[in-house]
């Protein structure tokens, strides 16, 4: 029954634990409304052919409401909507409680993209790593305007505030990949911030997580010195690496060569980068500036397009820093072979 | 079913013919010009509007671009809000319907500051222009909602499109002032509270939101204004304000104004309930009570826009059961519409399919909104297509039933014509059906999961969105149609005669069109306004001349 009506209705399979209270109490609303809908389409119906008029001056009787009635039509709608309400409240503060033993997932929305990280573990864009069968307590802010963490399959959604946290949880219950989209507009690229929950079983879970642990990943209040024994630094890529740690280009750029979220910057300079789009381009002044300014115009291979622009947000002085830090940043050793990055692709089961 | 005993002519001179040249009109201040300016003005708006909710609906088609980039999706869907919203929906009604009918109803010669009520409408046309100017200098991609802190860190031109609306604000807390003082002080001799004529009661209830609300959404956009030019920091949390301060001040105003789109419409329904169904409300009582009600819990309701916005757990709750409260009115005003019908005496004409029309969307539009205002069920359905066809439903589907029905009831008061009947119901029929189909697949996209204001979208949605842009276009060539024979019925209709519905209305007591100023000398009304239970008496209204 509640199977042919998610069809019906065009629900998305449930995922979650959540996912089954939400449509129950959506079944039986609209089973109500139906139900009622027909009864009032069915009796304005019997009077529109019972009481049409026949004659152009009819006089008809003057009836008034007893009491009762309008009492009946008070309290019957009022029982169902407070019934509704109450039952409603009750999944809503369970879904708004996490489990004191659920497992910590931040999340931060950016125009445009979600970022998912662990306490103890590394970020990662776009694609979330969780458990099946386990809660999940996500904290949800954002880097600038309000956007709402929406995973339709969990029937899950939680708005991402700059300025605060905001919590939520879930547990899915069956392994697969799930849609997360962005529910609060948020400028131009609203609809396409997107991002994916990865479900795992537990097993593969813990597997990929002892995977991930290892890689160290700065996080925002860690600043990475500079690489050991790399390039001369003089006062202009020092104030480079200052601008890059206010910028937070640290959290997907590495200086040490570790693979990362975008490419690392130890040895980028006059590197030959291989495009997403085909070709190869020299990192050059020129390319390092303008992928700041415009990242997807000439995006590296093997990397996500998930930079946002900076234009308007580096002076020119600041571009020049960060240009000189990233050259002060060539290795002695060979060049270590780029876009080796880590695919978070879940492991095929 | 015959037209009454329509008199074959028109009276000589009326408001219409009596004076002329745009000069008269452009400074009358007859609340029936007035109203006809406004009528005029806010179906430019309509017009406006739903170009740009068909060309939505195009882009909307395919899951990648269609017509029109991401950023001028952004826009556009601002310009269909914005103008939508607060340049015809709020106004639509009680500017041009009140205007027109209140003082006819209630006995009055006109409002109770006619200079006003004119200044109201340049108000209205000087806010309207800036908006419009703005939007065409490059447009404001913020929706029509202006969240911060996204306004105030957008790089579009948000500030002309908030002074505008902030202009039209004073507009609608003129009229409203205008409309109650009106109502306070001018009705004829015999009219007391409990006899007034149901739409102006509707009007009344209206006017007080208005004036009451109105204001905190002036001093918001205010707010936003400084937060834009000042950087004052009361939304941005880097200054230590606080994102969610917005919405609270934002819904404070702007959930109540639904009511204030809807409550007109409401009013226009009861009358019409009634005449066409020769018999008097089940309740009148009911119907008065249940518009104070909606005015007045209607303030208590805007936390249910804030589910998922990290709003209190408690907090929630309590809006939750106070947005159930505003539906029980909504309910006792369908039930006791419904219950008018019984052992009336039914035409169905044009105005009555659009009763029926609003009840059904009103029915399915406040049912879908008692089901958002269920905590957990709003989780799923928050800010996806499921609240954009439920509100469509309510706001638009029900008001605009409301407004088409009104246009066709009074259409030979205001004009003096009137309309081919055949082509009215079909194209009544036609109407509704398209907007059920434009809007009915976008409850099923909202279960399905896709958000409001996305210029593309996953493939898996389009399906639906086929569906909903095929009922725009039946939608958009209904609204053609209904253009077309009023256009015509305007210049070519035959005379309507008095009181072509047999009305017991009192603003039928007039002559069809009104004359100048209404009447002689304060009109003794014989009846109640919905009295059919008693033979009609003809009667002694001296027309002022």
């Amino acid at each position: 029954m509640s199977e042919l009506l998610r069809r019906l209705l065009f629900l998305p399979r449930q995922a979650s634990t959540l996912a089954s209270r939400v449509d129950d109490i959506h079944f039986f609303i609209i089973l109500t409304t139906f139900v009622v809908g027909a009864g009032i389409g069915l009796t304005g119906f019997v009077f529109l052919l019972r009481y049409r008029r026949r004659q152009a001056h009819a006089l008809t009787p003057h009836i008034e409401a007893p009491a009762w009635l309008e009492g009946l039509y008070i309290s019957v709608p009022l029982a169902f909507f407070l019934l509704w309400g109450a039952l409603g409240y009750r999944d809503y503060v369970w879904a708004r409680t996490p489990p004191a033993d659920a497992l910590d997932v931040y999340v931060m929305g950016k125009q445009w993209m979600w970022k998912f990280a662990y306490p103890d573990g590394p970020g990662e864009v776009g694609v979330l790593h969780v458990p099946a069968g386990r809660p999940v307590r996500v904290l949800i802010t954002s880097r600038d305007v309000i956007h709402s963490f929406y995973v339709p399959a969990f029937r899950l959604k939680m708005d991402a505030l700059p300025g605060r946290y905001t919590e939520t949880w879930f547990e899915a219950v069956r392994p697969g990949r799930y849609p997360v989209l962005c529910a609060e507009y948020c400028g131009v690229d609203h609809s396409r911030m997107r991002a994916e929950v990865v479900v795992l079983a537990p097993e593969a879970f813990e597997a990929w997580r002892a995977r991930h642990k290892t890689q160290p990943a700065p996080g925002p209040g860690q600043v990475p010195e500079l690489a050991m024994g790399v390039g001369a630094r003089g006062p202009l890529a020092e104030q480079g690496r200052v601008v890059a740690t206010r910028m937070g280009c640290f959290q997907c750029h590495t200086v040490d060569g570790t693979p990362h979220i975008g490419p690392t910057w130890r040895g980028l300079y006059l590197r030959d980068e291989p495009l997403a789009s085909g070709g190869h381009i020299r990192a050059d002044v020129a390319y390092l500036t303008e992928s700041m300014m415009d990242p997807q115009a000439k995006l590296v291979a093997g990397f996500e397009p998930v930079m946002p622009s900076f234009q308007g947000r580096l002076s020119a002085a600041d571009v020049a820093a960060l240009v000189e830090y990233i050259q002060s940043l060539r290795p002695e050793r060979p060049v270590p072979p780029a876009a080796q990055e880590p695919r978070y692709e879940p492991r095929a089961r | 079913m015959s037209l009454a005993r329509a008199e074959p002519t028109m009276p000589e001179e009326h408001y219409l013919n009596s004076e002329r040249g745009l000069w008269s009109w452009l400074t009358t201040q007859d609340h029936k010009r007035v109203g006809v300016m406004f009528l005029v003005a806010v179906l430019l708006m309509f017009l406006l509007g739903g170009c740009y909710a068909l060309a939505l609906r195009l882009e909307l088609l395919t899951p990648e671009e269609t017509v029109m980039g991401r950023l001028a999706y952004n826009r556009a869907f601002t310009v269909h809000g914005v103008v939508m919203v607060w340049l015809f929906l709020i106004p639509s009604i009680p500017t041009a319907f009140g205007n027109f009918l209140l003082p006819l109803m209630i006995g009055a010669r006109d409002v109770a500051f006619p200079r006003l009520n004119l200044a109201s409408f340049y108000l209205y046309v000087l806010g309207a222009a800036l908006t419009l100017w703005a939007m065409l200098q490059g447009g404001v991609d913020t929706g029509w909602t202006f969240y911060t802190p996204y306004s105030t860190a957008t790089g579009t031109d948000v500030m002309p499109v908030l002074l505008g609306v902030f202009v039209v604000g004073f507009s609608t807390i003129i009229t409203g002032l205008n409309f109650i003082t009106t109502v306070h002080t001018m009705r004829a001799p015999g009219v007391g509270w409990m006899r007034l004529p149901l739409f102006v009661w509707a009007i009344y209830g209206t006017s007080i939101i208005q004036v009451l609300a109105t204001p905190v959404l002036g001093m918001v956009l205010v707010l936003v204004a400084l937060e834009r030019v000042a950087g004052v920091g009361l939304f941005d949390p880097a200054r230590g304000g606080d994102p969610l301060l917005y919405q609270h001040l934002f819904w404070f105003y702007s959930h109540p104004a639904v009511y204030i789109m809807i409550l007109p419409g409401m009013g226009v329904i009861s009358e019409a309930v009634s005449v066409f169904s020769r018999k008097n409300p089940f309740s009148y009582r009911v119907l008065v009570w249940s518009t104070v009600g909606i005015a007045f819990v209607g303030f208590l309701t805007w936390g249910h826009h804030m589910f998922v916005s990290g709003q209190s757990t408690f907090g929630a709750g309590a809006f939750s059961v106070l947005s159930m409260l505003v539906a029980i009115f909504t309910a006792l005003k369908i039930f006791t519409w419904l219950s008018t019908m019984y052992r009336g005496s039914i035409w169905v004409c044009t105005p009555f399919v659009y009763v029926l029309g609003f009840i059904f969307l009103l029915f399915f539009g406040g049912m879908s909104g008692v089901a958002v205002a269920v905590t957990s069920a709003d989780l799923h359905w928050h800010d996806t297509y499921f609240v954009v066809a439920h509100f469509h439903f309510i706001m638009v589907g029900a008001s605009l039933m409301a407004f088409l029905g009104a246009l066709h009831y009074w259409f030979p008061k205001m004009f003096g014509r009137r309309y081919p009947e055949g082509l009215g119901v079909g194209t009544a029929v036609l109407i509704i059906f398209g907007f059920i189909a434009t809007f009915l697949p976008q409850f099923l996209l909202g279960n399905q999961g896709m958000p409001r204001r996305y210029a593309d979208y996953p493939e898996h949605f389009q399906p639906l969105h086929v569906a909903s842009t095929a009922g725009a276009s039946l939608l958009g060539f209904g609204f053609l149609i209904v253009a077309i024979y009023l256009g015509w019925a305007l210049l070519h209709g035959a005379a309507a005669g008095r009181n072509p519905w047999e009305s017991r209305g009192f603003e039928w007591y007039s002559a069809s069109p009104p004359p100048e100023s209404n009447f002689h000398e304060p009109p003794a009304f014989p009846h109640g306004p919905h009295d059919y239970a008693r033979p009609g008496i003809e009667p002694e209204v001296g027309h002022a001349l």
